[in-house]
């Protein structure tokens, strides 16, 4: 680990300026992700801008009935907000099951949606990576990719997005705030993300410079009935092999709306609207979760080791939007 | 600008305030081994995937290997060192020693203090991935065994003391439990949409 | 534990011992057995640890954590290449950074003495030595600086250059390079009794299968560290291991040292399993560097180092082959195990122990194979061999079951031995069959629907499966000593180490029952070289080494105590050393044994499994402290269980590296894997050993995976042959059930 200077920021706009008097000056926040890849060598900060201090530690209801969850909110204190626990469960339990009662502690929600890949290659500085170091190569296309992307790789990075947090507020149509030196702006999850492209190294669509400051959640009755489900090789403490955020409402047998989000299948979480356009205004059975899974996955391009992915997110899909069935019934 | 790249900071720990220039790559863990000598915290992965260097910060547990001990200044850090009340052991010490909750002991100050937390957690009204319904109305949960070996992963234990470990923070629980009964603090808080647990807050009851 | 340099053989230590068929002759020399009831009735009665307030308060210092004036740090930079020899090391610049003392590489290191090994030449000892990369991740440099921060940013800094040549880290068991292990006369690798293929061809029944296992890691919590430095012309170690002496030993010889020039002490060792049976390489560029600079100097090992410096037990392949009657009596049974060390030692996994031990065929044949890579040199780990082989031939016994027909258990009745199956040997005692009587029992095993997929909770498919476990319980030589010191107390020396088995506590009841004293004035002292030869923390052979040895000092010291009329104030001090003891020994097979009982849930439509319980039943001779006894027990267990279903170190064909070296990517199991687990043992005297001890670190593994992997097959009936049993081998594999219990399980 280089030498670095360190800085704590007491207001976002002193922030925001802090980071530009520095090309290699980095956000700190939690410091889970960010200090482990320091010791790593993944990343080399010159100078560091504490902001977990900053005023961003709220979850507050607006008036449009929106959740507005500030960027410096811990893990846990999201996990364990009622209004998050009562409106949109999904959420909580995908942060829930996101890390260890430590982890989450410490991280935070701004932090969470930046975290980067857990690609073993990626971690490793001696190894090629297109992501870390743009043009040399992707060992993980032809070595060990068994918990990869399905969905929308390119041979230049088939990387995961280790984020669970990320996936329930995808499916629950979150915005990001963010701040930049011109003042403060939004930017939709959907459009959050970067497609993988030939540029896996760009990751977001943050402008230079930009500190998020919190995320927004519209209002959506239907987050009330949801469910997050998370798959991995062991019952805790581990990322992601497959998992599902779904919310569904179901009135005389027929969907009127759901939201399906899927994590560890693409290089962000994965907002299945294919599957939600089958779904809305059909049948809510078995059959029919299937289907909409299949139409969602048909777009899936396996790796030699990750074919496994296909059937692990399609009976998610079809088990969870069960459960959910079933819970609106009784 | 150009910020030194070493910082003089003050280090509350265990109630003590710690005068020390510390590198900026210094992480929380060595500090407390390296330069205030509590060697308890133990380093097992350094990277926050064991937990072996859990400790409190302001009341709440945290990897202090991710940690960076310049941003820990101004916070209140309680180790394994700042559990035991004199000579009397804190109850979820003294259960880990009755039940062998422990084999080479590396790991076990991490426990205990992740332990401790997870008492106070569950106290404040948290729920964890092993809570089958989290909507604040249902209440916390029982804090049965699935509910300890959830909250207790992020310690991983190689010798294998999980089930020992499990009965002693069940014991220790259950004797927090009684006092709160006794003081009469009956009812967890949180389990009513009573607002976010504060930071520091309930799950603060050790403090530095 | 076993020199790299031979193969694992069921005795595993190069040192003069007995244990399995290797002893010779007579007893007659030995002591009258332990004094145990009567006296002090410390044995057998469960104590907590004595040094458990000092674990739970942190006060208890490991080898990395013990201050010194004037302490500088080492950091290892390794290689980055899996085989070629290294053209440059930019030391230059290194030395210019901050806080910089020194770069230790091959070109400026102390020369080593070649030839050096525990237990014959160990090549890996070899450090800083010559231009040769045989794997990825071997050191190549030490940078020694006044901070750790600054002496890793050098070693990350340090910039080496190689000339790379091709590498193979491939293994199969169709390797062409596998060869018969050339391991010496006491590394048993090959056994033939009667005519395997003739048996085969006469079998009503025959089971033809590959088992598979992946490279396994210790991971211990504690990483390898060490602090060495010269004080008044000794060279003073703090190191983490399981054996002082060994290590002190190894330690003088390497650096052309008088033996009682070097000191190594090791109060509190945070987990092993193997990997500090030997010394490491931390240790050794940690004396080179206290000698080059003349100051303390403590190197740790990160956890990514521990990966690929400390040993592995390496990916096995084995097929085994039984032939049966109908009624599942075994007319052959051969086991072929292959397996793989590194190009510079020949360490060789002994899966095919199991097999000449726990069932009687008429003709039984075993052989042991293995392949050079270019990776690390695998070790010896928790249970080497019986382990990995358990988990074979238990799962073909299931196989074998499910043919006949037979109930598991019942199937295991019919093939109990008389005598060591391939040796011909006596047992010193076998009870395994009250072990699967009483496991049975207290599991609920007989209740069992034999048939596959009759049970489901909801998503989950349930099931339940048994093996049966095995492991050596040798003895070897140690020393002791005791004083009896004027205050009416008594202070135990021996160099044992514990290294979380509870050996102090154990060593403390086994001298109180010895002295006839009360347990609390006796005072073990542990993990010091200076206290003389005594076996390592290893081969579940530990305790029972040392517990003759303390027994036999606490007789010497009572015959002198008798002759005395006054402890003067220095105290009466007796030694005793098992050297001729041990060596006179006769041959007998001697071993722990244990059933092994899971239930599992999968839902193959996530291909989750979770393990609900687990049971072992053990017999282990003679239990010391059932309270620390069964948590030994228990993690063994619980370890297997990790072994069954997380544990895989996935090595990267194109690199040569592992691509999963660290706690994140290598799962053991967490809390929320392990369920309830249940560890009891039956009545197993056995005085062979004098103290009737035969250790139990290593048994709780033994079988467990099996057990398991027979369990999934009971509640999908698929045959998981590969470890770790991951979630997308049984989503892929699904299940055998039609319509299982109340429709597909798979899809929808």
């Amino acid at each position: 680990m280089r030498e670095f200077g360190y800085m704590r920021a007491t207001d976002v706009t002193e922030a925001v300026s802090l980071l530009a008097t520095d090309p290699e000056a980095r956000f700190l926040g939690g410091g889970t992700n960010l200090v482990d890849l320091m010791k790593t060598g993944v990343e080399n900060p010159a100078l560091l801008i504490d902001v977990r201090e900053l005023p961003l530690d709220r979850i507050e209801v607006a008036d449009d009935g929106a959740l507005k969850i500030g960027a410096t909110v811990t893990n846990s204190d999201l996990a364990a907000d009622p209004e998050v626990r009562r409106r949109y469960p999904a959420l909580a339990q995908a942060v829930l099951a996101g890390a260890s009662g430590q982890l989450r502690n410490m991280a935070t929600v701004g932090g969470n949606l930046l975290q980067r890949t857990r690609c073993g290659y990626f971690g490793d500085t001696t190894q090629p990576c297109n992501k870390r170091v743009p043009g040399s190569g992707c060992p993980a296309l032809t070595g060990e990719h068994h918990n990869h992307a399905i969905l929308d790789w390119s041979e230049h990075c088939v990387a995961t997005h280790p984020s669970d947090m990320g996936v329930a507020l995808a499916a629950f149509d979150a915005v990001v705030s963010v701040h930049t030196a011109d003042g403060p702006a939004e930017l939709p999850l959907s459009e959050f993300y970067l497609p993988v492209g030939d540029t896996p190294h760009r990751e977001t669509a943050l402008p230079p410079g930009a500190l998020i400051t919190g995320v927004t959640l519209p209002a959506a009755p239907v987050a009330a009935r949801s469910r997050y489900r998370k798959v991995r090789e062991r019952a805790s403490y581990a990322f992601a092999n497959g998992s599902i955020a779904a919310a569904l409402d179901v009135e005389d047998g027929t969907v009127r709306d759901v939201r399906l989000a899927f994590g560890a299948v693409a290089s962000r979480p994965w907002r299945a609207r294919k599957a939600e356009q089958a779904l809305t205004g059909g049948p809510a059975t078995p059959e029919a979760f299937a289907a909409a899974a299949d139409a969602e996955l048909a777009a899936a391009r396996p790796l030699t080791h990750n074919g496994y992915k296909v059937p692990l997110i399609r009976n998610l899909v079809v088990a969870m939007l069960t459960e959910l069935t079933q819970e609106d019934a009784r | 600008m150009n910020p030194t790249k070493s910082s003089a900071i003050s280090l509350r720990v265990n109630g003590e305030t710690h005068s020390l220039t510390v590198d900026n790559r210094t992480t929380l863990l060595d500090a407390l081994r390296e330069h205030i000598d509590l060697t308890g915290t133990k380093k097992g992965c350094d990277q926050g995937q064991c937990g072996a260097c859990t400790v409190l910060l302001d009341g709440r547990r945290a990897n202090s290997c991710l940690q960076l001990a310049v941003a820990a200044e101004g916070r209140a850090v309680t180790t394994i060192e700042g559990m035991a009340d004199g000579e009397r052991l804190h109850p979820v010490q003294q259960a880990f020693l009755d039940f062998d909750g422990y084999q080479c002991g590396y790991c076990t100050p991490g426990q205990v203090c992740s332990a401790v937390a997870v008492i106070e957690e569950h106290a404040a009204g948290w729920p964890s991935a092993a809570t089958a319904d989290i909507r604040p109305e249902t209440g916390p949960p029982p804090l049965d065994d699935n509910e300890i070996r959830e909250r207790m992963s992020g310690n991983l234990c190689r010798c294998g003391a999980y089930v020992s470990i499990v009965r002693a923070v069940a014991e220790a629980a259950a004797q927090a439990a009684a006092v709160r009964e006794s003081a009469g603090d009956t009812t967890p808080d949180g389990g009513s949409g009573s607002g976010t647990v504060p930071a520091g807050g309930s799950g603060a009851r050790v403090t530095a | 534990m076993t020199a790299p340099t031979v193969s694992a053989p069921s005795t595993p230590m190069a040192v003069p011992s007995v244990s399995a068929a290797t002893a010779a002759a007579g007893t007659t020399t030995s002591p009258a057995p332990t004094r145990t009831a009567g006296s002090s009735g410390a044995v057998g009665t469960s104590r907590t640890r004595l040094e458990g307030r000092a674990k739970v308060t942190g006060a208890a210092r490991y080898a990395g954590e013990v201050p010194f004036a004037e302490l500088a740090y080492g950091w290892l930079a390794t290689s980055t290449v899996a085989r070629g020899r290294i053209r440059s090391i930019g030391a230059e610049p290194v030395l210019a950074m901050p806080g910089v003392l020194a770069v230790l590489h091959h070109e400026n290191a102390p020369r080593l003495k070649p030839g050096v090994g525990m237990m014959g030449p160990d090549a890996t000892l070899q450090i800083l030595q010559d231009d040769r990369v045989p794997h990825v991740g071997w050191p190549v440099a030490l940078v020694v600086a006044e901070t750790p921060e600054q002496a890793r940013a050098a070693a990350e800094a340090l910039v080496v250059t190689y000339d790379e040549e091709p590498h193979d880290v491939g293994f199969s068991s169709g390797h062409p390079g596998l060869h018969t292990p050339d391991g010496g006369p006491r590394a048993r690798t090959d056994t033939e009794k009667g005519d395997i293929e003739a048996e085969l061809a006469a079998s009503a029944v025959v089971v033809d299968e590959e088992y598979t296992t992946p490279e396994e890691y210790h991971t211990a919590m504690e990483p390898h560290a060490a602090v060495a430095r010269w004080e008044d012309g000794r060279l003073e170690v703090i190191d983490s291991n399981q054996g002082s002496h060994a290590v002190a030993q190894d330690l003088a010889k390497l650096f052309f040292l008088d033996a009682t020039s070097v000191r190594v002490r090791s109060e509190h060792v945070g987990g092993a399993f193997g990997s500090k049976g030997l010394m490491r390489p931390h240790l050794i560029v940690a004396a080179m560097a206290a000698t080059m600079l003349d100051r303390p100097v403590r190197v740790v090992l990160t956890r990514r180092q521990l990966f690929s410096m400390v040993g592995f037990r390496p990916a096995t392949a084995q097929r085994i082959r039984l032939g049966a009657e109908p009624g599942g009596r075994l007319r052959a049974l051969d086991h072929d195990a292959t397996s793989f060390s590194s190009t510079i030692n020949e360490y060789v996994e002994q899966s095919a122990q199991p097999s000449r031990v726990v069932y009687a065929a008429d003709a039984l044949r075993t052989r042991t194979r293995v392949v050079r890579l270019d990776v690390p040199t695998p070790s010896f780990m928790r249970a080497p061999g019986w382990a990995p082989g358990s988990f074979a031939i238990e799962s073909a016994m299931d196989e074998l079951a499910e043919k006949t027909g037979l109930d598991p258990i019942t199937l295991r009745l019919r093939n109990e031995p008389e005598v060591g199956p391939a040796s011909g040997l006596p047992f010193s005692s076998r009870n395994l069959i009250p072990c699967f009587e009483e496991g049975a029992r207290r599991f609920g095993w007989t209740d069992r629907d034999p048939r596959p997929g009759t049970r489901r909770d909801g998503r989950w498919l349930l099931g339940t499966g048994m093996a049966a476990a095995a492991h050596s319980a040798g003895t070897a030589p140690s020393s002791a000593s005791i004083t009896a010191e004027a205050d009416g107390t008594f202070t135990v020396r021996i160099a044992a180490a514990d290294i979380g088995t509870g050996a102090r506590t154990a060593l403390t009841q086994i001298a109180a029952d010895a002295l006839e004293t009360p347990l609390k004035t006796v005072r073990v002292k542990i993990a010091d070289s200076d206290f003389g030869p005594a076996f390592l923390a290893g081969g579940s052979m530990g305790t029972a080494s040392w517990a003759w040895a303390v027994t036999e000092a606490a007789a010497a010291l009572r015959e002198k105590l008798a002759l005395v009329d006054q402890i003067p104030g220095e105290g009466t001090t007796a030694r005793a050393d098992t050297t001729e003891l041990v060596m006179a020994m006769r041959g007998q097979e001697r071993y722990a044994f244990g059933a092994q009982f899971a239930e599992v849930a999968v839902d193959v439509a996530s291909g989750e499994v979770r393990v609900r319980r687990m049971l072992g039943t053990f017999a282990v001779g003679r239990v010391v402290n059932p309270l620390t006894a069964r948590s030994q027990l228990i993690g063994g267990m619980i370890m297997g269980l990790s072994m069954a279903l997380h544990e895989e170190g996935i090595r990267d064909t194109a690199s040569g590296g592992l691509v999963n070296g660290d706690l994140a990517g290598y799962h053991v199991a967490s809390n929320a894997d392990v369920p309830v687990i249940e560890a009891g043992w039956v009545d197993d005297p056995d005085t062979y050993n004098p103290t009737g001890i035969k250790g139990l670190g290593e048994i709780g593994i033994v079988g467990v995976a099996a057990a398991i992997a027979n369990a999934v097959w009971h509640a999908t009936g698929i045959r998981h042959r590969s470890l770790p049993i991951r979630l997308d081998r049984v989503l892929t594999a699904g299940t055998a059930i039609e319509n299982s219990i109340g429709g597909g399980a798979v899809t929808y």
